[in-house]
């Protein structure tokens, strides 16, 4: 491998096999590589705690990560896709209101246009706005690696702050979840002290199914910023199920969500609020989401 | 040995040009290829001076390897006039005095740009979100905002 005087040097491999290859690679020259999608954390990571030489994996060039895939049965987002085509497609629009809603709150116009779902999933942040949401609508993580494809729920992927569950040759192709039927919609609201480009204070990721007399028959909630973690929160959904969604079974919802959370108190906010903050966006979350079901 | 060759579309014409893997798009803009209207301002993708399109796509080019722009049709400040004659926008943000130290100021014209090229009758609303990735310290925003305005009205009638 021909690096910089740096150490650096840049792969753009085309299929998966290459990438496998590319990434594979660091066993025989002891180079360290790493994934690259939409670079907008990667570049600011190397540029301020993480200087260090590597070879790049550009996985922009691939057929399979660049796919945004409506079945009947399942809705497939590949991890190049960038957060101004999610917000953009018209069937995503549609069927995952509130995972783009969460792609939407993803930094500027400029970031969105190279930032992917994927990137902001594999950074881990305890505050990635696109986690709660992934969770919420049960989607699972297509990795490939010298060990075959393998899937992991996005709930287990990330295992701890910027910590993911990615073995050093494993990359993630994409995301994969259900396709939501006519009578399910999400929906992920966040606090920040601003109107735009912060980062979340609290999140909540929630969607709800509903049959034919508005009575909850489904429903999933996840919970952002106030763990190491994003937090998939059963017994929230368990509030909601069997309810119609009236304002007690949504206030025990949010009781669960504050319970469930393990905040901290930093800069943004303290143990005490993010408490009472996360429930109230868990109620008004499944709320919204119920909202958008009967508008179906 | 190392450097990469990087074979691209730049304001229309092709390019080519050397770069080392971890060069930014923005510094091969500056440096291999001469044009220094995008500014560096952050280089950490917070303030947008540097922003530049990508195949249409609005994007800061400090968070871009220059390697990746092969392939590509990349549009920088420098492509927005057509010769002599300003762009609507760049007219409007003279008229409207929407510029004093100008460091910022292409890459607003840039992000402008791709507003209106995507939706030509925003609201305030719609500009200033849009914008919200793009930092003035001098001026102030609501002359950007009405420069922006008065040149989506301008490119409507056109």
């Amino acid at each position: 491998m021909n690096t910089s005087a740096g150490g650096y040097a840049y792969l753009a491999p085309s299929t998966l096999d290459e990438v496998a290859q590319a990434l594979g690679g660091a066993a025989t020259d002891g180079l360290r590589r790493q994934v690259l999608a939409g670079g907008t954390d990667l570049l600011v990571q190397m540029r301020s705690v993480d200087p260090g030489p590597r070879v790049f994996v550009d996985i922009k060039a691939l057929e399979e990560t660049n796919r945004i895939e409506i079945s009947d049965e399942s809705v497939f987002i590949g991890s190049a896709v960038s957060a101004s085509r999610i917000t953009h497609h018209q069937g995503l629009c549609e069927l995952l209101p509130g995972l783009v809603e969460a792609v939407y709150l993803i930094g500027s116009t400029q970031i969105q246009g190279r930032a992917t779902l994927v990137g902001n999933l594999c950074n881990a942040s305890p505050a990635g706005d696109a986690i709660p949401a992934l969770i919420a609508n049960r989607a699972v993580c297509q990795v490939l690696g010298p060990g075959g494809a393998r899937e992991v729920a996005v709930e287990s992927f990330v295992v701890g702050v910027q910590k993911n569950d990615l073995a050093p040759e494993e990359f993630v192709v994409g995301v994969r979840m259900p396709r939501p039927s006519a009578l399910t919609s999400d929906a992920y609201l966040r606090f920040i002290p601003r109107t735009e480009m912060d980062i979340a204070v609290a999140g909540a990721g929630v969607s709800v199914t509903l049959d034919d007399s508005g009575a909850c028959t489904d429903a999933r909630v996840s919970i952002g910023a106030v763990a190491p973690t994003a937090l998939l929160v059963p017994s929230a959904a368990e509030a909601l199920i069997g309810s119609v969604l009236d304002e007690q079974s949504l206030r025990k919802a949010g009781e669960a969500c504050s319970e469930a959370a393990q905040p901290i108190t930093d800069k943004r906010g303290t143990v005490e609020y993010r408490r009472k903050v996360v429930a109230v966006l868990c109620e008004r979350a499944a709320a919204k989401a119920a909202e958008r079901v009967r508008g179906q | 040995m190392a450097k990469q060759h990087v074979t691209t579309s730049v304001n229309g014409e092709e390019r080519e040009f050397l770069c080392l893997p971890e060069q930014t798009m923005l510094e091969a803009l500056r440096e291999e290829l001469n044009l220094t209207g995008t500014k560096e301002g952050c280089a950490t993708g917070d303030c947008g001076a540097c922003s530049i399109l990508v195949d249409g796509t609005l994007v800061c080019s400090c968070l871009m390897l220059a390697a990746e722009a092969e392939g590509r049709e990349v549009t920088t400040i420098e492509g927005i006039a057509s010769g002599s004659d300003l762009h609507p926008l760049q007219q409007k943000f003279l008229e409207h005095a929407a510029l004093q130290c100008g460091v910022c100021t292409p890459g607003f014209i840039v992000a402008s740009k791709a507003l209106l090229d995507e939706d030509p009758d925003p609201d305030e609303t719609s500009i200033r979100y849009w914008l919200a990735g793009n930092l003035c310290r001098c001026t102030g925003y609501d002359k950007i905002v009405r420069a922006v305005q008065d040149a989506a009205v301008e490119l409507r009638a056109e």
